[in-house]
């Protein structure tokens, strides 16, 4: 409970904090663009706007870097999460398209079972060349990241399958209790992961193996089989969001389902402030981090900028958030600041000036 | 040039790391012409002063002169520029480029900004010559022997106007003919009237080249002496040292009684058992409450001993008793459900999660044992780990604390409370108290007297002969590789006995090289 002052290097220290100012900004560019823009409503019970839209989009991006949060903090990295993404989703569709009825809930089940089960294969698969041969996770991810998307190919017989199937559309555009299920689900996804690592000692285990591996073993740990669990969660998860992106379109491409997903992932970990180094992760910062890469991807679309043009404005802006998140780039910037105009602000008041800047 | 000015001149150096005094007021000097030998067990300081010295680190009081300009180096580049040149244990060159490159990275001769090829092997070759090295240039370096390797890093060293060439431990993993070599080379650079700072734990090494001998021990210079006028056992004596004052106390109760231990089935019990190219097959035995020292210079095969019996490596030959019964340590994790635990010797790579907090470190073995579905319930973790804060008096008293910030003495601390709540049986210890300060030592040496009173087995390993011989119920002596004997600590045995077991080794190697 300290005053307003001692209060603000706290919260301007959060490791959270620059990303949020990021998304706040964000948000608020959308609102001068359209002044409509936070408006939510509720039409036939189901709840509407843009900001409903964001978050719905952003569960997948939530789910692949939730598994990608755990392969990070281990020090691997998994860059077949959109293979994996497109096989899953190639596999339900490929299932669903063959019954005679395809709004028959059970048969959208075992589909998503297959689906679920060669995920399981495909994480193994990784982790097994990862933590058991010792390839290097990312030349090792590397090889699925290429002949996933081959494999995708071969379940779809090199056709988009297009399915019209109400369960499982469901997935991606359906609402449970006003809710977007896709937002239900991916919140469940996130309770699930964290209850899984906080609530036993995973966590702190998977924190131990990235932060430093020898020691870990010499402890008692079975660092490869912890290795081994993070790929397969992290290939389950990636086929989740494989569900929702086919479904989002009710077909599967085994071109572009998930196509590019892995550096998002790989973005929102970095964002939300886990270090690529492994170690400590930080679940709430890759659902923050997911967020924001989602939000820049709408706006980019909403402002009608050129498509063309929209990864370039978007890598921009993941450099501005990358930088000003780093203390020595901070630092840097600040000295040169200090140095070079009025030198009295204190420090609080002149960061809020860069921000605005 | 004259040889009665030094070179070179360390005067009252002193490095404070946090926590632990590393250099003390160190003097050093060096003269043009002359192989100096600079001695120490590990901790004593040696690598800190020559980081001190290039510039790696800066010092906190003292003054370098380099021909008695007062100089201070911002770092290794700027320090061979000035012509004092380092040459690592480990080779710092690139395997995948040529020997010429090598020689020339960052400074090959240029027009235009091109390279010239040519003119920079023509130079390669000539330099070479000069140390009496017939090499093609062109091959890559990865393609040439480690002793090649050390030598055209030494010859990249010279090259650049060196007037001073450091060498730290650039013998560790040469054989004996290629030792001979590069000797040949250090003496020639030497009758140059290059000054050489020899680094190594190899003493008839030491003897065979070297002028002058500075030896350090626990960050203080014990003397320099001229190599003729310091016979081999008096160089080990001050290189390992009496410990001082604040561990007298101690040596009241110490003479440990060795009618107190257990006799009976031993707790652990090794036979035969050795790993190729690390230890050579040895047996030794721990009962109940017994402290068992091991002592020998580094690299006599102690850690590698130790790390059979808790599985950190695999033994490849001989066998493993456990209370009597024949066991396969596979693994840590094997060893840990025997009750046995190790403490490594390198407590940074070996022991702690830096990231993770005091808390965290501490619970680490005992959650890996019970597998990471069942977590240590919190309020028992922070139970457990008060307790430990306490009992071992870890500071800052803060178990949120990430582990990293701690001095040497409280991460070793907090490595030896990790396996004290796993209630081992059989502690290893390996140089628990090396690189910590006085008094952190002294609570640790008097917490393994505790133990083994309380009934936990020991095996204690350590460079100090005080401390085994103040500690063990026997002392088991290792050199080259061999646990040469083993010896009861009654009242003949001490620290001049085991001190000539571990030089006997020395001067007995010496002999064999020079047949």
């Amino acid at each position: 409970m300290g005053s307003w002052r001692r209060g603000l290097p706290a919260v301007t220290g959060h490791r959270l904090f620059w990303p949020v100012v990021v998304l706040v900004l964000l948000l608020a560019a959308n609102v001068v663009y359209r002044p409509s823009f936070l408006a939510v409503e509720v039409k036939n019970g189901h709840l509407y706007g843009s900001l409903v839209d964001i978050v719905r989009l952003s569960a997948p991006l939530i789910l692949v870097a939730l598994g990608m949060t755990l392969v990070i903090a281990t020090g691997g990295i998994d860059l077949s999460v959109g293979s994996v993404v497109a096989v899953s989703g190639a596999m339900a569709c490929l299932h669903i398209s063959r019954q005679p009825d395809q709004n028959n809930l059970g048969g959208v089940l075992v589909a998503l079972a297959m689906a679920v089960g060669i995920a399981l294969l495909l994480g193994i698969w990784n982790g097994t060349l990862v933590a058991v041969i010792g390839i290097q996770p990312i030349i090792a991810t590397l090889i699925l990241m290429v002949a996933g998307r081959g494999l995708a190919q071969l379940i779809t017989s090199g056709q988009i399958i297009t399915v019209n199937s109400d369960p499982y559309r469901m997935i991606g555009v359906g609402h449970v209790l006003t809710l977007p299920f896709a937002i239900v689900l991916a919140l469940a996804v996130t309770l699930l992961v964290a209850v899984l690592t906080r609530r036993t000692a995973l966590g702190m285990i998977i924190e131990a193996v990235g932060g430093n591996s020898e020691a870990s073993r010499l402890a008692g740990i079975r660092a490869r089989r912890i290795k081994l669990l993070v790929y397969v969660v992290s290939a389950v998860c990636a086929a989740v969001a494989g569900f929702m992106m086919t479904a989002n379109v009710s077909s599967a491409d085994g071109n572009a389902a998930g196509l590019w997903v892995e550096l998002d992932a790989i973005l929102a970990v970095v964002i939300g402030g886990t270090s690529l180094a492994g170690g400590r992760f930080y679940l709430g910062g890759t659902v923050v981090g997911a967020l924001l890469i989602q939000t820049l991807t709408t706006s980019v679309y909403a402002m009608n900028i050129d498509p063309q043009t929209a990864l370039l404005f978007k890598a921009m802006v993941v450099i501005a958030v990358c930088l000003i998140q780093a203390p020595a780039f901070r630092a840097k910037f600040w000295r040169r600041r200090t140095s070079a105009g009025s030198p009295a602000a204190p420090a609080g008041e002149q960061r809020k000036e860069q921000v605005a800047a | 040039m004259s040889d009665t000015r030094p070179v070179l001149t360390m005067t009252a150096i002193s490095k404070f790391f946090p926590g632990v005094r590393a250099l003390d007021g160190v003097d050093f000097r060096l003269f043009p012409g002359e192989v100096h030998a600079l001695m120490g067990e590990n901790g004593a300081g040696k690598s800190t002063l020559i980081k001190v010295l290039t510039g790696v680190y800066g010092h906190d009081t003292g003054a370098i002169t380099l021909d008695g300009q007062p100089v201070s180096f911002s770092g290794p580049m700027e320090a061979t520029e000035a012509g004092v040149s380092t040459v690592y244990q480990e080779v710092n060159l690139c395997p995948n480029l040529s020997v010429a490159e090598n020689i020339f990275i960052g400074r090959q001769p240029r027009r235009l900004g091109a390279v010239r090829w040519r003119d920079m092997r023509r130079r390669a070759s000539a330099l070479l010559a000069r140390l009496n090295l017939d090499l093609d240039v062109g091959e890559l370096l990865g393609n040439q022997s480690l002793a090649v390797q050390q030598m055209v890093a030494i010859a990249r060293a010279v090259d650049v106007q060196a007037r001073v060439l450091i060498l730290d431990e650039p013998t560790s993993s040469l054989d004996a003919d290629e030792v001979k070599q590069l000797m040949r080379i250090m003496r020639q650079l030497r009758d140059e009237g290059i000054a050489i700072v020899f680094v190594t734990h190899f003493l008839d090494q030491v003897y065979e080249i070297a002028d002058r001998i500075t030896v350090l021990r626990n960050g203080r210079l014990v003397g320099e002496y001229p190599t003729a006028e310091l016979p081999q056992l008096a160089l080990v004596e001050k290189m390992i040292g009496k410990e001082l004052d604040a561990l007298e106390r101690l040596d009241e109760q110490a003479g440990r009684d060795l009618a107190a231990v257990e006799t009976g089935t031993p707790v652990v019990e090794a036979t035969d058992l050795g790993k190729a190219g690390s230890v050579e097959p040895f047996s030794l035995t721990i009962h109940r409450g017994e402290v068992v020292g091991m002592a020998g210079l580094l690299g006599s095969g102690r850690t590698e001993a130790a790390r059979l019996f808790f599985g950190a490596d695999r033994a490849d030959r001989g066998r493993l008793a456990v209370d009597g019964r024949p066991v396969s340590i596979r693994g840590p994790i094997a060893a840990i459900e025997r009750n046995i635990a190790f403490c490594s010797e390198n407590r940074r790579t070996e022991g702690l999660v830096g990231e993770l907090s005091v808390r965290e470190n501490i619970i680490l073995a005992l959650q890996a044992a019970r597998g990471w579905l069942r977590p240590v319930p919190r309020r028992r973790q922070d139970e457990l780990v008060q307790r430990y804060i306490e009992a071992l008096s870890i500071r800052p008293a803060d178990p949120e604390m990430p582990v990293r910030n701690l001095s040497g003495g409280n991460q070793q601390k907090v490595v030896l409370a990790r396996w004290l709540i796993t209630e081992p049986r059989l502690l290893i210890l390996d140089e628990p108290t090396r690189g910590i300060d006085i008094g952190a030592k002294a609570e640790i040496q008097r917490l393994v007297v505790q133990l083994s009173d309380g009934g936990m087995a020991v095996l204690f390993i350590s460079a100090e002969l005080e401390e085994v011989l103040r500690l063990s119920h026997k002392v088991a002596v290792m050199r080259d590789r061999q646990l040469v004997t083993e010896l009861a600590n009654d009242d003949s045995l001490d620290a001049d006995r085991i001190m000539r077991v571990i030089a006997g080794g020395a001067e007995q190697k010496d002999g064999t090289r020079h047949e």
